[in-house]
């Protein structure tokens, strides 16, 4: 029954995103003024009803239901609850309900709170992210029904992968897709925007924090994602440039870009097709994310189902939607009037350059992740690993860092170099310090990590510039959240160029009672025992560990667990924290002669890298959070004169 | 020039839309096939998979008989599959060498003891160097040898029953 419900909640969704377009087209056209109202509450009701279905498909899973298709697929009665939540989304067609559940609940919260844009450009976004919504409703409907039958019912399901089965990821699909799909406002403001003419300040300043919101959950999902990745797959590595990961890296590359030029644009008017421009390609970025991860087109480590005809689908709506913006924006923005110019240097210039920057970065993650797709095309097998993206987007990123430092202590539309850099005294006299520091004392270590270490110590220091000498309690929240965010950026880069320079690994087939010394650390292997848990068994290793000077001692067990249904063997390493780094533990495979394998890493500061991550989602928070609140604080102040 | 401009991303775009099409159209096929079909068997030596038996040598292709070279593994399921297809094989004359890939002595008698020994010699290769030299990249894999030593074709995957015919074909063409 709950099955059924829900897909008839969805096809009513599918039918009022419809009417939504008509109603949207036909006032656009002049015809429908009696229509126009309708606009706001059918797009409220369509967010409402694709909630509910989506929350009739997660009902579905939690009482198991095995008759339901998707459930006996990818669950199982044994699993923990949370899993059985978490497998709503741990599969093809539930986490594309949810995209489209996003999508339209963003459609819904345009036309709730928006007031600041042009009611006329308000109905064209509408119609836009409604005809979004259409052609991922006719995707679900038509080629990727979540709520279909099986007949007879199995007794038990598959069981969700177990790599899957972990509280981290069990949240990180729906953030990463709140990031996703938030950038669809951006794009259908930019449709809206383009379809009425109306490109200005006003606009960026009802855009911004749709964008900021956006980019606030891709960049927890992306920092979120990467510890999963460095813990649960047990290879000691936190970014592995797989397809996957590059799919969420693009959109956020876009929309950090996105994110600095619309403050252009809502503070001076400038940069317009630019920004237009970077709002359409940053969803975009999203939806060629989606079609990668979801046709199959390319292998990763996320191995996803390959089906053809739903790839073609993808690849069709990709088609539609993007190459409709990309004419539209070609037709029309010879029209928008060129916005306010300004000088070289000026935070304008250093806006423009990072932009600029990140575009280039953005380029080279797309060529690198499409180039065996393209390759293929010409009957060649390829892969496109790390080192090609370390030495491109890597040395490029870190001169955007270097250059990020700049922007915020310069002035806007014009100023000079030499106050600039005397405003830059401090973080240079240390940039020199480091630099002397790392030349002499680790002259051995590779140039990317060399380079950004001298650079992450600019940018911890620099990104504090712009306070100083100001009074903090008057200092606005969104620029106390920039500070945060580009502190973000320092941090995270000081705990990378660690990591990359200092990490050490100790690979062994150690017997019983054999000690390691790694790092500051002597590791003692006391042998192998049996344990249990709700749905595996498991292998737990017995290490001890001493810190050499403090005499401290602690133990620590890696795990090679063993899941029943589906019958899987995972690697759960053991992490042991401290203040200066964390000592990662695998046990592996046993071999004849009874020893095990053992896999070691001390990686100091490597803990800075997430801590980083989490710093510029937090700064991104008081951004958000200091941008509404003067929004608020304006428009009442001038209800209050009005009225 | 800026017009140009204005409609270079739609041009970039209806690029990789070619790119993605022709990717979507093109037959999913993930198989690495060896780029060594055509060349001589790479040399190597091998000691014998099962204790007290010969190792296999490049040496053991150069006798003027066409040859199958299959690689296998006691933990691979698919290679117990294909076993009674390789008996089938050698009942019609083949001579087939085998590798093992990552295995041990012991674990290759009990396979053989459970499926049956179609082979006349089996060398292991426990760290995979020899399978890589051949440009292989699983288990089970079979290349037909011909008389000099030449590798004529690669199968790649188990030999189901419909495959038997047309590896003898292959086998008669490389005399």
């Amino acid at each position: 029954m709950m099955a059924e419900a829900g897909l008839g909640l969805l096809w009513l969704a599918a039918a009022l995103s419809l009417l939504q377009v008509a109603v949207g087209a036909l006032s656009l056209m002049g015809k429908g003024e009696a229509l126009a109202p309708l606009m706001k509450p059918v797009a409220i009701l369509q967010g409402l009803l694709v909630a509910l279905s989506f929350l009739s498909l997660i009902a579905v899973f939690l009482s198991s239901d095995m008759s339901v298709k998707l459930v006996a697929a990818n669950s199982h009665s044994d699993k923990p609850w949370l899993y059985k939540l978490s497998g709503t989304w741990g599969n093809h067609e539930g986490s594309m309900l949810l995209w489209v559940t996003v999508l339209a609940l963003a459609g819904a919260g345009i036309a709730a709170f928006e007031r600041r844009i042009k009611a006329e450009t308000l109905i064209a976004s509408l119609m836009a992210q409604a005809l979004i919504s259409l052609g991922f409703y006719a995707f679900l409907l038509f080629s990727s029904n979540p709520f279909e039958r099986l007949s007879p019912a199995p007794e038990n399901g598959m069981g969700l992968n177990p790599m899957l089965q972990d509280p981290g990821l069990a949240f990180h699909p729906p953030t990463l897709y709140f990031g996703y799909v938030g950038m669809s406002v951006a794009f259908s403001f930019a449709v809206g925007a383009l379809l009425t003419r109306d490109v200005g300040a006003e606009f960026a300043r009802a855009m911004r924090p749709w964008v900021l919101g956006a980019w606030i959950f891709l960049t927890i999902g992306i920092t979120a994602g990467s510890y999963w990745a460095y813990y649960e797959l047990g290879w000691g590595g936190w970014w592995f440039w797989d397809p996957v990961e590059n799919a969420s890296l693009m959109p956020w590359l876009a929309s950090t870009a996105l994110l600095h030029s619309v403050t252009v644009l809502a503070t001076r008017d400038s940069l317009r097709a630019w920004t237009i421009m970077l709002a359409v390609v940053a969803f975009s970025m999203s939806m060629v994310g989606t079609f990668l991860v979801r046709s199959g087109i390319l292998t990763s480590v996320h191995a996803f189902a390959v089906d053809p005809e739903r790839g073609s689908f993808l690849l069709a709506l990709l088609a539609l939607y993007i190459g409709g913006a990309l004419t539209l924006f070609a037709l029309r923005i010879g029209t928008v009037r060129e916005g306010t110019r300004f000088d070289l240097v000026s935070r304008e210039g250093f806006l423009v350059a990072n932009n600029l920057l990140l575009s280039v970065v953005l380029g080279t993650v797309l060529i690198g992740t499409l180039y065996p797709i393209v390759a293929q095309a010409f009957g060649q097998q390829v892969s496109i690993g790390a080192p090609y993206f370390n030495s491109t987007a890597g040395s490029l990123g870190l001169l955007i860092a270097f250059l990020m430092v700049f922007g915020p202590v310069t002035r806007w539309r014009r100023d000079d170099v030499r106050p600039v850099l005397k405003r830059l005294m401090l973080p240079a006299l240390l940039l020199a310090g480091v630099t002397v520091a790392v030349l002499l004392l680790a002259p051995d270590i590779n140039i990317l990590p060399k380079i950004g270490m001298m650079v992450s110590a600019f940018v911890i220091l620099g990104s504090l510039a712009p306070l100083w000498k100001r009074n903090l309690r008057r200092t606005p929240l969104f620029t106390i959240g920039m500070v945060v965010a580009h502190l973000g950026i320092g941090v995270a880069l000081a705990g990378m160029a660690a990591e990359a320079a200092f990490t050490r690994e100790v690979l062994a087939a150690a017997k019983p009672g054999q000690r390691f010394e790694i790092g500051p650390f002597s590791v003692t292997f006391n042998g192998v025992k049996p344990v249990a848990g709700p749905n595996w068994t498991a292998l737990e290793a017995d290490m001890r560990v001493e810190r050499s000077g403090s005499g401290k001692t602690f133990t620590v067990a890696p795990q090679a667990r063993m899941f029943s249904e589906p019958p899987t063997e995972t690697s759960e390493a053991a992490l042991s924290t401290h203040w200066d780094g964390q000592l990662y533990l695998v046990l592996g495979k046993q071999d004849a002669q009874d020893r095990w394998q053992v896999r070691m890493w001390w990686k100091p500061l490597v803990t800075l890298i997430w801590a980083g991550g989490l710093l510029i989602a937090l700064g991104g928070v008081l951004a958000l959070v200091g941008h509404l609140r003067r929004e608020a604080r304006s428009r009442w102040r001038r209800e209050y004169w009005m009225g | 020039m800026r017009r140009l401009l204005i409609w270079l991303p739609l041009l970039v775009f209806g690029a990789f839309l070619l790119v993605f099409v022709k990717g979507l159209v093109l037959p999913g096929d993930r198989v690495v096939t060896s780029r060594l079909v055509g060349q001589p068997l790479p040399r190597f030596t091998l000691p014998g998979g099962v204790s007290g038996q010969p190792g296999l040598t490049t040496a053991d292709f150069a006798d003027g008989k066409p040859k199958l070279l299959n690689f296998f593994a006691s933990w691979c399921v698919p290679c117990a599959a294909e076993a009674p297809q390789l008996l089938a094989l050698k009942q019609a004359g083949v001579e087939i060498h085998a590798i093992a890939i990552r295995d041990k002595p012991a674990d290759i008698a009990r396979f053989l003891g459970s499926y049956g020994n179609p082979f006349a010699r089996i060398g292991s290769d426990v760290d995979s160097n020899v399978q890589i030299a051949l440009g292989s990249s699983g288990v089970p894999e079979t290349f037909v040898i011909d008389g000099k030593g030449i590798i004529r074709h690669q199968h790649i995957g188990d030999i189901r029953p419909e495959h038997v015919p047309q590896l003898l074909s292959i086998l008669e063409q490389s005399k």
